[in-house]
């Protein structure tokens, strides 16, 4: 360890660490456009410029290495100065155009040119102009916007390990280039949106839909596949916009696949199940919850009962669903299957990859003592009350389910929606979804992560444990549960890969579980 | 006078003794000429003691910084289990600059011959002769040496009765002037773009494909047989000022001068003499204005400066410029120095690699700006601009290309303000008023 002093803060930082990572160790961000922590150091964007005492020149913070009795100058007169002038320069060939850009307000050309730019410009040539450019994919490139800090050029060469973008040309007409024939199509190249700190590279799916500010946020992860990365969901008038990854450095560093990214429209869907439901002849009328919760209580009461359910589900909800088996009739069984889809790594993240599993709580369900299974409905015996909790089967044929249909004497839902065949069920109880919901999945290395609701769930929609609860005292269970918290307290006391956790304690990154797996490379060649 | 006249009887011809003499060229001729029997010698030292003799001898490089060149050899470690690289930057691109070119067009063999001593001292097995895009001829004459060189053994796995292997690849530039900066060569050698690198590491720790390495000038490496010939202490002794600067130098005179060419002096030779009696002063009825002593990224100089000046590298420091690469640049009383200075910014535009923003967009900004006063459309405040960007282009970047495009702007304002005053006034360019009304 090394001690230096930057703006006054002494701070101890391991040897090798650059004066910038020693800066953000004190609390002091060094303004910078090029260097970031996920890719390897470039030097070039000189935004980073600090004085060190004793030193000639001024140093680029993120390309220096912090030494013992160092004395750093963030904001000295001289370092202002110098990124200053990089500001301004970098504004020349700048288009004035924040109000029409996707960036604004979380752009941090905009940002440091507030805090530390001049208030004019002298520039009086004329700009350099370029065409906009479609980078394949879902990314678009404004060269008049871009600052060359080659962020995008790292990713892809060094990251993604597929070198389609460079700089072309040189001097001030240089831009970001793809090479001929290639596009952004590698499955993680949707990050170089979110690395580009302008408003340079855009996402064509966010293109023009909402205003930075305009988004409310909330910390999740993601429900694509069994990776578990860990997300921001921006949401603009309860509709869920965008997501983005969110720093974990035991998942996805910094990272999220573009399948992930752009898989958000179902969170926002309008034929959701939105009132509690039971059957009155031939249709299902809203009804009051209690009313709902008791005919759901009395069809599972001393029946034996096959439960499918979504492997998407919350631990807790999971964990409550286990608990209603239990107070039904015996062998009871739960069951889920896992959609599949085509893995794929990012080279240079250790044990990242979209995964195999698309969903997010496959182990979770396994944990909670659910059976996985390709065929489901199979598991539905005659007479069965089928308890569908929110599992997708539209990838089952048409005979396996109206042959299910016929050896269930009861369904009921619990869930986001009523697929047509299930509408004969008896009950259905309207559940919230994982962005109006909040709760824990366990990922696939045993990581049990925390996701915050993001919205508003529709009309009497409620969150799978607060139902699940009612229900459980329906059916004659002790349970107490009247936050997520407490229902997660309730899981950690009664499983043993969870004892000790509690849903604080999990904070922003989580905790793995007592027997979790060892990593396993997904494909040769990917250390885990 | 250099090639292709007679030298001058001022001269000391030890580099350029052979310029205009075809058959020097090859390898027979060169043999006749004293050839290769440096690098015999050489490798029958140890390399240390090779080293040891460029070090006493002062040699310092040519290709503008002036580093002791011995003391650069010393930094390679022998035994350090790694591969070690010589890179020879053949990649002369400095404006006003042509003096490499000369060496390896009538001289090859002194020039692989330098190559394949400093590569034995430093441990390389394999030397790049970084030659620029532009340089065809050279290319060829360097192309023809090297195979000559193999065919006779004096390189490849048996260089010199199997003493030491020693591999030279010839790497053809595409054009840039960046990649004469010594890492952006580097990174044009190994196939990347050829942007310059962040120092530290320098390239003695990694260079080359990561590995060890020197870097030296042609002119440099070309002195080299002479010092193992001829001893330390000869070497030394060429000296008519500064002893810390000793040897000969090429000078690359043009412009407006009567006798532009190659001129090789003793270091410390009087700067004033070397202008009007060597190179014959300016044209007739013309008087020097400025002088641009060493090549394009050295400061402007008057003529009343450089009156004094003693040609070598403390000299022209004193004087206030840099030796540099020995490109003397002159420019007479009838030039428009707003348009010289206009010109010189544009090549360092053109030129900007594009990593670091104060050079990508402050020579084009540069430019722009002087240009502008150039056409007669300059405001009073456009000279202060123009110098504040210059001081944020001062120092703050990875390279110094960005530093050289300032270097002129600055001497430039600062000994010709009347000149960019009477543009900026006048609304036009004087120069092209005269000559209009010639």
């Amino acid at each position: 360890m090394i001690t230096l002093t930057i703006e006054g803060r002494q701070v101890s930082v391991p040897e090798g660490t650059s004066i910038l990572e020693a800066g953000k160790a004190a609390g002091i961000l060094i303004p910078h456009y090029c260097y970031h922590p996920g890719l390897p150091v470039a030097g070039v964007c000189r935004m980073c410029l600090v004085e060190v005492e004793k030193s000639p020149k001024l140093a680029p913070a993120c390309a220096t290495a912090a030494a013992d009795g160092q004395v750093v100058h963030v904001h000295s007169e001289s370092a202002l100065e110098a990124r200053q002038g990089v500001l301004e320069l970098l504004l020349i060939n700048h288009p004035l155009d924040c109000p029409v850009c996707d960036q604004s307000g979380e752009c941090e050309l905009q940002d440091y040119t507030y805090a530390e730019g001049r208030r004019s410009t002298r520039y009086r040539e004329p700009k350099r102009v370029n065409p906009v450019e479609d980078f394949g994919g879902d990314v678009v490139y404004v060269p008049n916007r871009c600052i060359l800090c080659t962020r995008c050029v790292r990713f892809m060469e060094t990251v993604a390990e597929d070198p389609v973008l460079n700089v072309s040309d040189r001097g001030d007409h240089a831009l970001i280039g793809k090479f001929e024939n290639q596009d952004l199509t590698h499955p993680w190249a949707g990050n170089v949106v979110e690395l580009c700190p302008v408003g340079a590279l855009l996402s064509k799916d966010f293109l023009n839909k909402a205003r930075s500010w305009d988004m409310d946020r909330a910390a999740s992860v993601c429900p694509g596949c069994s990776q578990g990365c860990n997300i921001v969901i921006e949401t603009r008038d309860n509709v869920v916009a965008r997501l983005r990854p969110r720093p974990n450095a035991d998942v996805n560093q910094y990272f999220m696949c573009d399948e992930g990214r752009l898989n958000y429209r179902w969170l926002n869907r309008r034929d959701r199940v939105a009132e509690p439901l039971v059957r009155r002849g031939d249709a299902l009328i809203p009804v009051d919850w209690e009313i709902a919760i008791d005919a759901a209580a009395r069809t599972l009461t001393g029946r034996r009962v096959t439960a499918i359910v979504s492997p998407g589900l919350s631990n807790e909800v999971l964990y409550l669903l286990r608990r209603v088996l239990e107070r039904c009739g015996a062998e009871s069984e739960g069951v889920f299957a896992v959609r599949q889809g085509p893995e794929a790594p990012l080279p240079g993240v250790p044990d990242l990859a979209v995964r195999a599993d698309r969903a997010p709580n496959v182990q979770g369900a396994e944990l909670m003592g659910f059976r996985r299974t390709d065929a489901p409905l199979d598991a539905v015996r005659s007479g069965d009350v089928l308890l569908l909790a929110d599992a997708d089967l539209s990838a089952a044929g048409a005979a396996v389910v109206s042959g299910a249909l016929a050896r269930a004497a009861d369904i009921i839902v619990i869930g986001t929606t009523v697929p047509a065949w299930a509408a004969g069920a008896g009950a259905a109880l309207p559940l919230a979804n994982m962005a109006e919901d909040e709760g824990t999945f366990t990922n696939l290395r045993g990581r049990v992560q925390r996701y915050r609701q993001a919205k508003s769930p529709p009309a009497l929609a409620r969150p799978g444990w607060s139902v699940l609860a009612d229900l459980l005292v329906a059916l004659g269970d002790p349970i107490v549960v009247w936050t997520p918290a407490e229902a997660f307290s309730a899981l950690a006391q009664a499983h043993p890969a969870f004892a000790g956790m509690t849903y604080e304690g999990l904070g922003a990154t989580g905790t793995v579980v007592a027997d979790a797996r060892e990593p396993r490379a997904v494909t040769a060649g990917i250390g885990a | 006078m250099g090639y292709p006249h007679p030298p001058h009887p001022r001269e000391t011809v030890l580099l350029s003794q052979y310029f205009g003499d075809p058959e020097a060229r090859s390898l027979a001729g060169w043999r006749q000429r004293g050839g290769y029997r440096a690098l015999e010698q050489a490798l029958a030292m140890e390399p240390t003691a090779v080293t040891t003799i460029v070090k006493d001898s002062g040699l310092r490089g040519r290709g503008g910084a002036g580093f002791p060149t011995g003391t650069k050899w010393s930094f390679m470690k022998p035994g350090d289990g790694k591969a070690h690289y010589l890179c020879c930057n053949a990649d002369e691109s400095e404006p006003g600059t042509f003096k490499d070119r000369e060496i390896m067009r009538w001289t090859p063999h002194a020039l692989v011959e330098g190559c394949a001593i400093a590569a034995y001292a430093i441990g390389a097995e394999t030397v790049y002769i970084y030659i620029r895009g532009e340089f065809t001829e050279p290319l060829q004459r360097m192309t023809e040496a090297v195979r000559e060189a193999y065919a006779a053994g004096l390189l490849g796995p048996g260089a010199m009765g199997g003493k030491a292997r020693i591999d030279v690849r010839i790497h053809k530039g595409a054009g840039a002037y960046i990649c004469g900066e010594e890492t952006a060569l580097m990174n044009s050698i190994e196939g990347r773009r050829g942007n310059p690198r962040i120092k530290p590491p320098f390239p003695a720790t990694a260079g080359l494909f990561g590995m060890p390495t020197t870097i030296n000038n042609v002119e440099t490496l070309a002195a080299v047989p002479h010092i193992i010939t001829q001893g330390a202490a000869w070497y030394k002794a060429m000296c008519l000022s500064s002893p810390k600067s000793p040897g000969t130098k090429l000078f690359s005179v043009c412009g407006n001068v009567r006798r532009p060419g190659n001129y090789e002096v003793v270091l410390g030779f009087p700067f004033e003499e070397f202008l009007y009696d060597l190179c014959g002063g300016p044209p007739a009825g013309r008087k020097f204005k400025a002088i641009i002593p060493g090549g394009a990224s050295v400061p402007i100089q008057t003529m009343d400066e450089v009156r004094a000046t003693k040609m070598d590298y403390e000299g022209f420091v004193a004087g206030g410029s840099m030796l540099g690469s020995g490109g003397v640049i002159c420019i007479d009383d009838a030039q428009c120095m707003v348009k010289q200075i206009g010109r010189l910014a544009r090549f360092f535009a053109h030129e900007s690699c594009a990593q670091c923003t104060q050079c990508r967009e402050g020579t084009s900004w540069t430019t722009k700006i002087v240009e502008r006063i150039e056409a007669g459309q300059g405001t009073p405040d456009d000279l202060d601009t123009l110098l504040e960007i210059a001081d944020n282009m001062t120092g703050k970047t990875i390279c110094v290309l960005s530093d050289s495009c300032a270097v002129p702007v600055v001497s430039g304002i600062q000994k010709f303000r009347d000149e960019f005053d009477a543009h900026i006034q006048g609304h036009r360019c004087p120069f092209r008023v005269a000559a209009a009304a010639a």
